[in-house]
C-alpha cells in the first residue's frame, strides 16, 4: 500500500463474496470505514447486513475479495487471527455474555488471557467500564440475572475493555424490550462521540441519524446506495432503499 | 452369615481394590475424555479424525475383550510391566488401562453432548474477544459443558464402579474374584456373601448417584 497516512481507512472491504451453499450472500461487495467514522447498515431481512459485519472479524470466512484491516490483510486463522479479532470488538444481538462468569469477569477475560493484564489491573479497568455504562453496582451478579438492556451494555464494555480499534454491532437493539432500547443507544451515541469507530447494523433510525456518518442501505447482498444520513433519509436514491423506508417508518 | 463376619477383612480388602481402580480409572477417564472430546470438535480434520476412530472402537468392543486385550496383549505378548516381581500390581495397572481406555470413550462422548447445549454464540463471543481455539474451549465451552452433563458423568463413575468386575478377568482380587473364592470355601453360605458383596456395592454407588445428582443442581449454568 502506498497511501499509509491517517486518512487510510481502517476497514477495506474489495470485491468481497460469500456463498452460503447455493445461496449467493454478499455480492461483490466494496466497502471501506474511515477512522473514527460511524457506519450505519440498514436493509431487509437475509439481505447480508449480519454476513458483512461478520466478515470483517473473520467470524465467517470469505469466498473471493479482499478485507484488509489497518493496513494489513485479514489473517487466515491461528494466532495471527485471535490477534485480530482482539483488536475489533463485537456486540451481539443475543448479547452472548459468557453465563458461567460473573459480570466483571465477562469483562475481564479478555484482557487478562489475550492481553495478559495483570489481574488487579483488569479488574481496576473493568470496574471504570462497567461505570461507564452504569452496570458497576452489578459487577459480581450472573448475566441471567440483569435485564437484557443491562446485558447488552455488558457486552459493550467487554468489547470496549479490548481497546479495540473499531467495535462491530450486528442489531445490537433488536433482542431487548423497548423500554431498554435507549439506554443501550445512549451508550453508543457516546462512544460515536468519543471518537470510535463503529460498523452498526440497526434499524433504529434515530440513532443513524443522530450518530451515523454515513449510511449503507444492503439488500439482496449488494450495496444498494450509501450516503449521509440526512440525505439518505429524505432523498433515498434507489427504489429499493424508499420502499424499504416507506415499510419501516410507517410503522 | 458367620462367613460374612469371618472374612471381611478380605471383603473389605476386596473392596477398597474396587475402589482404588474406579478412582483411578475414573481419574484418567475424565481427563482423556476431555482430550477426546476437544480432538472431536477441534478444527483439525486429523485430530477429528482420530477423535472418532478411537471412541468408535472402544466404544463398540465388549469391555471384557478390552480388559483381555490389555493384560493378554500388552502384559504377556508386550510384556509391558509395572512392577518387577509383584503381578498383582501388573494387573491392577493393565486392567486400569484398559477400564480407563474404554470409559473414557463415554466420557467424550457425554462432554460432546455436553458442547452441544452450549450456545454457539458463546464460542463466537469468546473468539471475539481474541480467545484462540484452545481456550475458548477451556475457558468457554467446557466449564459450561460439563455443568449440563454433571448428572449422567455420574451416571459413568456409576457404571464404572461395577465395571470393575471385569477386571477380575484378568485376575485382579476386587470384590468379584474374592466373591467367587469366598463362594467356593463357603459353599453353604452363599447367599449371604452374595447379599454382603450387593450392599457392599450399594454402599459405593448410591452415593454417588446422590452426591452427583446435587452436585448437578447446584452448578446448573442459568440462561
Ligand atoms: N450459517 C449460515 N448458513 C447458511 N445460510 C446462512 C447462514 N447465515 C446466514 N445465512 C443466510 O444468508 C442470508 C443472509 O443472512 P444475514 O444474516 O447476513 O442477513 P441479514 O441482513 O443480517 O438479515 P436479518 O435482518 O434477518 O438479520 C440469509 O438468507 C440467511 O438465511
Ligand atoms: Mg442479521
Amino acid at each position: 500500500m502506498t497511501d499509509t497516512g491517517g486518512s487510510a481507512p481502517l476497514v477495506r472491504l474489495e470485491g468481497v463474496n460469500k456463498h452460503f451453499g447455493p445461496l449467493h450472500v454478499l455480492k461483490d461487495v466494496d466497502l471501506s470505514v474511515g477512522r473514527g467514522e460511524v457506519v450505519v447498515v440498514i436493509g431487509p431481512s437475509g439481505g447480508g447486513k449480519s454476513t458483512l459485519c461478520r466478515v470483517v472479524n473473520r467470524l465467517e470466512t470469505i469466498d473471493s475479495g479482499t478485507i484488509t484491516f489497518d493496513g494489513r490483510e485479514l489473517p487466515a486463522e491461528g494466532r495471527a487471527l485471535a490477534r485480530l479479532r482482539s483488536e475489533v470488538g463485537m456486540v451481539f444481538q443475543s448479547f452472548n455474555l459468557f453465563s458461567h462468569k460473573t459480570i466483571l469477569e465477562n469483562v475481564t477475560l479478555g484482557p487478562t488471557r489475550v492481553r495478559k493484564v495483570p489481574r488487579q489491573q483488569a479488574e481496576r479497568r473493568g470496574m471504570e467500564l462497567l461505570e461507564r455504562v452504569g452496570i458497576a453496582s452489578q459487577a459480581g451478579k450472573h448475566p441471567a440475572q440483569l435485564s437484557g438492556g443491562q446485558q447488552q451494555r455488558v457486552a459493550i464494555a467487554r468489547a470496549l475493555a479490548m481497546d479495540p480499534k473499531m467495535i462491530l454491532f450486528d442489531e445490537p437493539t433488536s433482542a431487548l424490550d423497548p423500554e431498554m432500547v435507549q439506554e443501550v443507544l445512549d451508550v453508543m451515541t457516546g462512544l460515536a462521540r468519543d471518537g470510535m469507530t463503529m460498523m452498526v447494523v440497526t434499524h433504529e433510525m434515530g440513532f443513524a441519524r443522530r450518530a451515523a456518518d454515513r449510511v449503507v442501505f444492503m439488500a439482496d447482498g449488494q450495496i444498494v446506495e450509501e450516503g449521509v444520513p440526512a440525505e439518505f433519509f429524505t432523498r433515498p436514491a434507489s427504489e429499493r432503499a424508499r420502499d424499504f423506508l416507506s415499510k419501516i417508518l410507517s410503522h | 452369615m458367620e462367613a460374612v463376619v469371618d472374612e471381611l477383612p478380605v471383603i473389605l480388602q476386596a473392596f477398597w481394590l474396587t475402589v482404588k481402580l474406579t478412582v483411578v480409572s475414573g481419574v484418567i477417564s475424565l481427563v482423556w475424555g476431555t482430550v477426546l472430546a476437544a480432538m472431536r470438535v477441534s478444527p483439525l480434520p486429523v485430530l477429528r479424525g482420530a477423535g472418532t476412530v478411537y471412541v468408535n472402537i472402544l466404544r463398540n468392543t465388549p469391555l471384557t475383550l478390552v480388559i483381555v486385550f490389555c493384560g493378554l496383549g500388552l502384559g504377556t505378548v508386550m510384556d509391558v510391566q509395572f512392577s518387577a516381581d509383584d503381578l498383582s500390581v501388573d494387573n491392577f495397572w493393565l486392567s486400569t488401562i484398559g477400564l480407563s481406555a474404554y470409559t473414557s470413550a463415554f466420557v467424550c462422548e457425554v462432554l460432546r453432548s455436553g458442547i452441544n447445549t452450549v450456545p454457539i454464540g458463546q464460542a463466537e463471543a469468546a473468539r471475539s474477544i481474541g480467545l484462540t481455539f484452545p481456550q475458548t474451549l477451556r475457558l468457554v465451552v467446557l466449564p459450561q459443558a460439563v455443568r449440563a452433563v454433571v448428572a449422567p458423568l455420574g451416571s459413568l463413575l456409576i457404571a464404572l464402579t461395577k465395571n470393575t468386575t471385569v477386571a477380575a478377568a484378568i485376575g485382579v482380587a476386587e470384590a468379584a474374584l474374592r466373591m467367587k473364592n469366598l463362594f467356593d470355601a463357603h459353599g453353604s453360605d452363599i447367599i449371604p456373601i452374595f447379599l454382603g458383596f450387593a450392599v457392599g456395592f450399594l454402599v459405593l454407588t448410591l452415593p454417588v448417584g446422590l452426591l452427583f445428582g446435587w452436585l448437578a443442581r447446584r452448578v446448573a449454568v442459568a440462561r
